[in-house]
């Protein structure tokens, strides 16, 4: 089997039993990242000479016994808002580019001692600001289905990379729905972890309160291997959780949904879905019903209310993280010719270094936390966050997991939204409620939409720290669903035939 | 109306971002249509209910105060955009008298 084609699990496989080594499988995706990428435009940065290093030291360590993990020698693509020492981290903004920070992220440097071989930055939307990749200061990526569309964002890049077959596993942000929304229209699995279940140290920051660092992968199961590998405690991150990792990887495995409580939520559905995104979701819960699981609905009724919230509090923290963009001690600094004070460099850097999407939630933030306004925005906000989590709270009493589309609609056409941000905002609608609430949730894919063709995505949420829940959930969706399809969503994909 | 032009120039100021005119004329009615949408918000019953900051419950945390190395100068200025006698060499803060 072509390398590059294979699942993180299998090359794990391949790799421990000596049939392959590191260096050859890094080449394999390197040689495959070089033969598209031009077309996708996944990667910010290649960092080919690195990867090769890493793989040869894997190898080097296999050959004399020494044991290794699950991923130790599979190739793995990174969110370019993860810093990494020697590679540049630029979020997708003029405002970094160039910039090589000087330490890695927590969750860098796991992936590095669990040997998984890091092949790249990957492209976004501007500090995670978008579902789209179009807010890039470096172009679009492109949606490995129909290079005419976008493939989703703010981690597009990690989707585009792992859907073209550029590397089996990337890793990504969820502040908003940044890892489900690209993973669903893509046709991949990715998940946003429970909040703190994944240092924040080293992310560069968008929304404090929000951002979750998580995995993406073409199988529930490397979903499940990547999760755990970068998952745990970090006494660097003050909001990191000191519990142990749920056992997703065990739950993947396991893939069984007989008598677990499922619940359909009601609000999430009706006017604004695309037709066919909610009739391959509502076969997908006939499967998840015919595996053996109790479908019940379930009503949240705050959630109309999660994305009005949450482009309140998302833009009111990235006002305030944002402020550190000064052109003081490191990235950009435009203007300073002598004749300009500090304020009106700051004020030319940020004005040439921040895109459009930027600039409009730092004002609309500032807005937000401005005296007079506070109350009747910020706060009121934050009062509707208290009463999303209770809606949670009474579904999860009666279902252990909770089901919907994972976006309204599938992947648009690249312009389409790209200035006119309320109905951009609008692809994040059924995921925003898990990061006001903090719990965990995933996307892995139910089908291509009858009336484009192209695919959709089943989201199951669970409660804080019950992770494991949405990988027996999705691991039985997928084997159902792939041995109904014949073979992988993925394998439907076209794009790059062409 | 929610936002006016001026408005949206005075947050653009009080944010350290030196937007344009053409800029202004093109991000003032967007903010409008956002912030109407926005205020949404406004129309939840919400008394006496509690503001949600954080979702995880977790209270301030400590570490213990233990020594550790840290970054270097050298590496601290590595990506400065101008340095001067091992510091952060800047625009000038203060007025010229």
């Amino acid at each position: 089997m072509e390398l590059v084609r294979m699942t993180a699990a299998e090359l794990s496989a391949a790799l421990s039993a000596g049939e392959v080594s590191a260096a050859e499988v890094t080449r394999a995706h390197l040689d495959r990242i070089a033969a598209t990428d031009d077309r996708i435009h996944a990667f910010l940065h290649v960092a080919a000479d690195a990867a090769l290093a890493q793989a040869a030291e894997v190898d080097g360590k296999r050959a004399t016994g020494e044991p290794l993990g699950p991923l130790a020698g599979v190739p793995v693509a990174v969110k370019d808002v993860f810093t990494t020492a020697g590679m540049p981290t630029t979020c997708g903004s003029r405002i970094l580019d160039g910039w090589h920070p000087p330490y890695d992220a927590t969750i860098t440097s796991r992936l590095k001692q669990a040997g998984a071989v890091i092949l790249g930055k990957t492209n976004m939307d501007e500090f995670a600001m978008g579902s789209s990749t179009e807010n890039s200061a470096f172009g679009p990526s492109r949606n490995p289905w129909d290079l005419s569309k976008v493939p989703g964002g703010s981690s597009g890049g990690s989707a585009a990379a792992v859907a073209a077959y550029q590397a089996p596993l990337a890793i990504g942000t969820d502040t908003g729905g940044s890892i489900r929304q690209p993973a669903a229209v893509c046709g991949i699995v990715g998940t946003k972890p429970t909040y703190g279940g994944s240092s924040r140290y080293g992310v560069v920051a968008f929304a404090s309160s929000l951002d979750t660092p998580g995995p993406l992968a073409r199988t529930v199961l490397d979903a499940a291997l990547l999760h755990e590998a970068m998952s745990g405690h970090d006494p660097m991150d003050s909001t990191s959780i000191d519990a142990p990792v749920p056992p997703v990887v065990a739950a993947a495995r396991q893939a069984d949904v007989s008598g677990m409580r499922i619940g359909v939520v009601a609000e999430l559905s009706g006017e604004g879905y695309q037709p066919g995104v909610l009739t391959r979701f509502a076969e997908a819960v006939d499967v998840l019903a015919s595996l053996g699981a109790k479908v019940t609905e379930v009503s949240c009724p705050h959630f109309r209310y999660a994305l009005p919230a949450y482009y309140l509090i998302a833009p009111s923290e990235c006002s305030s993280n944002l402020a550190r963009f000064d052109a003081m001690r490191y990235g950009l600094r435009a203007g300073d010719d002598g004749t300009r004070d500090a304020e009106q460099v700051m004020a030319l850097t940020r004005e040439q270094g921040f895109g459009a999407e930027v600039k409009r939630r730092i004002i609309l933030g500032t807005y937000a936390l401005s005296s007079g306004y506070y109350d009747a925005y910020y706060g009121k906000a934050q009062q509707v966050r208290t009463l999303i989590i209770r809606d949670f709270e009474a579904a999860f009493a009666q279902a252990d997991v909770l089901v919907s589309p994972a976006t309204p609609t599938t992947a648009f056409g690249i312009g389409e939204r790209a200035d006119d941000p309320m109905a951009m905002y609008l692809a994040d609608l059924c995921t925003i409620p898990s990061d006001l609430a903090g719990n965990a949730a995933i996307s892995v894919p139910c089908g291509l939409a009858p009336d484009d063709g192209l695919p959709a995505g089943l989201q199951v949420m669970a409660p804080a720290l019950a992770d494991d829940r949405l990988y027996r959930v999705a691991a039985a969706a997928e084997a159902a669903l792939t041995e109904r399809w014949g073979q992988p969503l993925l394998g439907h994909a076209r794009g790059l035939d062409a | 109306m929610a936002i006016t032009r001026g408005e949206v120039g005075y947050l653009a100021r009080l944010a350290r971002i030196a937007l344009s005119d053409a800029e202004l004329d093109h991000l003032a009615p967007q903010l409008d249509q956002i912030i109407t949408a926005v205020a949404q918000v406004q129309e939840v019953a919400a008394d006496q209910i509690p503001p949600t900051s954080h979702a995880t419950g977790l209270t301030n945390v400590f570490r213990g105060d233990d020594p550790v190395p840290c970054l270097g100068a050298e590496l601290a200025l590595d990506q400065a955009p101008a340095v001067q006698d091992q510091r952060f060499k800047v625009p000038r803060i203060l007025g010229e008298e």
